[in-house]
């Protein structure tokens, strides 16, 4: 039998991007406390905050070198949206990051100028997750505060300056959103038969970028809940203890550790597999959901009376696990995505 | 950070698959299941031959020192043809505990057989009253003379019934907590006082109660100290850390995707065209996914050196699970076809489907159920205090 000395599974992270993931945290750890996350509520946005990762470069990563970025790997991005997720971080970083990564991979100068006013931090732009209907794009991420929406409407990709199209909405994430009219000074960035599938790939990007970020809410309101029930005593043993509790917790680390192997090798995928990274993308986020959205409403639910009270933590992350996700589909679509990827398409190589 | 596997071990993947194609034929699958076999002396040949009987092992044992990630490989691919392996891994797993703590005499005069495989040894731990609570055994062994005297009975002693040796877990000593107790031994099975009574499963694979009645056995065969049976079994299940049944669902997946393309609505659309049908395939092959990563992250901190304490039991669980999960869905998707037996010939699919589902049940059971692999994960990798 042929022995595998080549080019075996490597699951640990360079000295790079353990470094890259400490300098996000330790930014997170500075100015998305939890206080600061409140502070920022209903709105869901803290612009000193994104001054502070725009300075270390969270949309420049995004985009290669030769568009003016510095072309982070598709891996290191998903990293950094999992500590955002784990710090439910009230920033638009994985919209930015998708939008930047959508302008570059368009032809055209309107694109190019988009893309370079977003690299300098002149604009703040955004992508709204599905198609404008009847001269409307609903929920759109991000919308509420920045500068600059892409919206797909027909076979056109539009940038919509958002200062007199956007009704912001209040949410249950606390998210920035709003509805996008297309109003009249709306652009074309693009249109014709390069749109659907740069849309698509712009799509798969929101897809495992979110992922990881669901994986950080995930994995942060397990350990909140971990905590509390470790602490929390009920007939004279901690409540952890019981097999009730336990294993159900039991059952949520695995799930998370399942989605966050799962969101990194959609990632990996992005650059080193690329015939599956759509399906990877899709599958990815389906199950970071359900694994987040059953870890936070476990951790929540073993609070007791407690994780009902709007003055304990473990709620920002019960909201926003459902809002970040729902936002763009709920569970089973995002599966119908994975068969469509899996079954119809003789899937373009990018 | 890597996640393919490389040429090498693609290579490998391939060499195993075109070697079971030709030795796991239909004859064979449909025999092992009408006698609920899990043991075949011809493909255990051939096993041998390819070295794949004690791969992990030197060569100087017959094996190619294959490492924990190409074992991994090696068992998905067994285990998604069916293989007729079970009794062929409980002898190399007790080989590998008399390696690791069997005296110089029971290592000469067991091992070189063990790894060819040419006996048979299966293991005795769980008993009637003792299933997930191993240590509870209450098999009496009591000291005469340089002999020991075993008393008592095991459940699900898989094999016994074609085995040589059973590796057997006694209680030598009942003054002291239930685990410092315990003696262990390889016990012939052909004597007097040894009794193999046949029990089925579901699934259709025999196994085995086995009796001792006055069974006498050598102190020669004791393994490890007495009443330090509890290491041994410690020792012999750590080789069970990297397991799981993602190749299980990954097989079962295929079937019902060649189903969803065969099978029509009625009129002449595959039922791979409807919208449920997608859905529910796509979630089992997102769980199969996640089983898949999961074992091989076993493996791979295996490799480099980490007990996969919690991540084996993350492992066993989540893809056991989905297994079983996955069945069940199938099934229900196939509708009242599914019922159709496995080698019924009018069943879709040969029957696999109604097969999965059977087989499924016991694979959240054996080698710590669920409950006990939670367990150890909320412990292990939550820190919670024991219930």
């Amino acid at each position: 039998m042929h022995r595998a000395t080549l080019g075996l599974m490597d699951l640990e992270l360079t000295t790079e991007q353990r470094q890259l993931v400490e300098s996000f945290a330790a930014l997170y750890r500075k100015h998305a406390a939890p206080e600061q996350v409140r502070a920022a509520e209903p709105l869901g946005f803290d612009k000193s905050l994104w001054g502070h990762l725009f300075e270390i470069g969270v949309v420049a990563m995004a985009v290669g070198e030769e568009s003016g970025g510095w072309g982070a790997s598709p891996l290191d991005l998903a990293l950094v949206a999992e500590q955002q997720g784990r710090f439910v971080a009230p920033v638009p970083a994985v919209e930015a990051q998708v939008a930047a990564r959508l302008l570059a991979r368009l032809d055209g100068p309107l694109s190019a100028s988009a893309l370079d006013s977003a690299l300098h931090g002149d604009r703040l732009v955004t992508i709204a997750l599905h198609p404008a209907r009847d001269g409307r794009a609903g929920l759109v991420p991000a919308a509420a505060v920045a500068d600059d929406a892409i919206v797909l409407a027909g076979d056109q990709l539009l940038l919509v300056p958002l200062a007199d199209a956007r009704t912001p909405v209040e949410n249950l994430g606390s998210m920035p959103l709003a509805d996008v009219t297309l109003v009249d000074d709306a652009e074309v960035l693009a249109s014709g038969p390069e749109v659907p599938v740069a849309f698509d790939a712009a799509v798969d990007d929101f897809l495992f970028l979110t992922a990881a970020a669901l994986v950080g809410i995930g994995a942060r309101a397990l350990e909140i809940g971990v905590e509390y029930v470790k602490e929390r005593k009920a007939w004279g043993v901690p409540i952890g203890s019981f097999q009730a509790i336990a294993h159900r917790l039991a059952d949520s680390a695995t799930a998370l550790d399942g989605a966050r192997l799962l969101a990194y090798e959609a990632a990996w995928a992005a650059s080193d597999q690329r015939e599956r990274h759509s399906e990877l993308a899709a599958m990815a986020f389906a199950f970071a959901y359900e694994s987040a959205r059953d870890a936070t409403y476990r951790s929540l639910h073993f609070h007791g009376g407690y994780g009902f009270m709007m003055e304990y933590d473990i709620q920002l992350y019960y909201r926003r696990a459902r809002a970040w996700a729902n936002v763009y589909a709920e569970p089973r679509s995002v599966y119908r995505r994975v068969a469509e990827k899996r079954y119809d398409s003789a899937q373009e190589v990018r | 950070m890597d996640f393919a596997l490389g040429e090498g071990m693609e290579a490998l993947r391939a060499e195993l698959r075109d070697f079971l194609d030709e030795q796991i034929t239909e004859e064979l699958e449909a025999r092992l299941y009408r006698t609920g076999g899990s043991y075949d002396a011809r493909f255990t040949a051939a096993m041998r031959e390819r070295g794949l009987l004690a791969a992990g092992w030197p060569e100087e044992w017959g094996g190619h020192g294959h490492d924990p990630v190409e074992l991994g490989v090696i068992r998905d691919e067994l285990q998604r043809a069916d293989a007729p392996v079970y009794a062929t891994g409980t002898t190399l797993l007790v080989a590998k505990a008399l390696m690791q703590v069997g005296t110089e005499e029971q290592r000469r005069e067991i091992l070189p057989k063990a790894v060819r495989a040419e006996v048979i040894i299966v293991l005795g731990f769980t008993e009637p009253e003792a299933g997930s609570d191993v240590a509870n055994a209450q098999t009496r062994a009591v000291r005469d003379g340089d002999d020991w005297v075993v008393n008592g009975s095991k459940m699900f002693t898989t094999n016994a019934h074609i085995a040589d040796y059973v590796l057997l877990l006694t209680r030598t000593n009942a003054d002291v907590p239930k685990h410092r107790g315990l003696t262990v031994f390889l016990v012939p099975m052909n004597q007097p006082g040894v009794e193999v009574q046949a029990v089925h499963t579901l699934s259709g694979e025999r196994t085995n109660i086995t009796y001792y009645n006055d069974v006498r056995v050598h102190d020669r065969w004791r393994i490890g100290d007495v009443d330090g049976g509890w290491r041994v079994m410690m020792t012999s299940l750590q080789e069970e850390h990297s397991g799981g049944y993602g190749a299980r669902i990954d097989r079962l997946l295929e079937e019902a995707e060649a189903w969803a393309r065969d099978a029509t609505d009625g009129g002449a659309r595959p039922r791979i065209d409807d919208a449920d049908v997608r859905e529910r395939l796509a979630r089992c092959a997102t769980e199969a996914e996640v089983a898949r990563l999961l074992q091989f992250r076993s493996a791979w901190m295996v490799q480099t050196g980490d007990v996969p304490e919690a991540e084996g039991p993350m492992a066993k669980l989540f893809s056991s699970e989905a297994l079983e999960r996955a069945a069940q869905d199938l099934c229900e998707l196939a509708g009242p076809d599914a019922l159709r037996s496995y080698f019924d010939p009018t069943a879709p699919r040969g029957g696999r489907l109604e097969h999965a589902l059977r087989f499924s049940l016991g694979t959240t059971i054996y080698a710590g159920t669920s409950e006990i692999q939670r367990n150890i994960i909320a412990q292990r990798r939550c820190g919670l205090p024991r219930a």
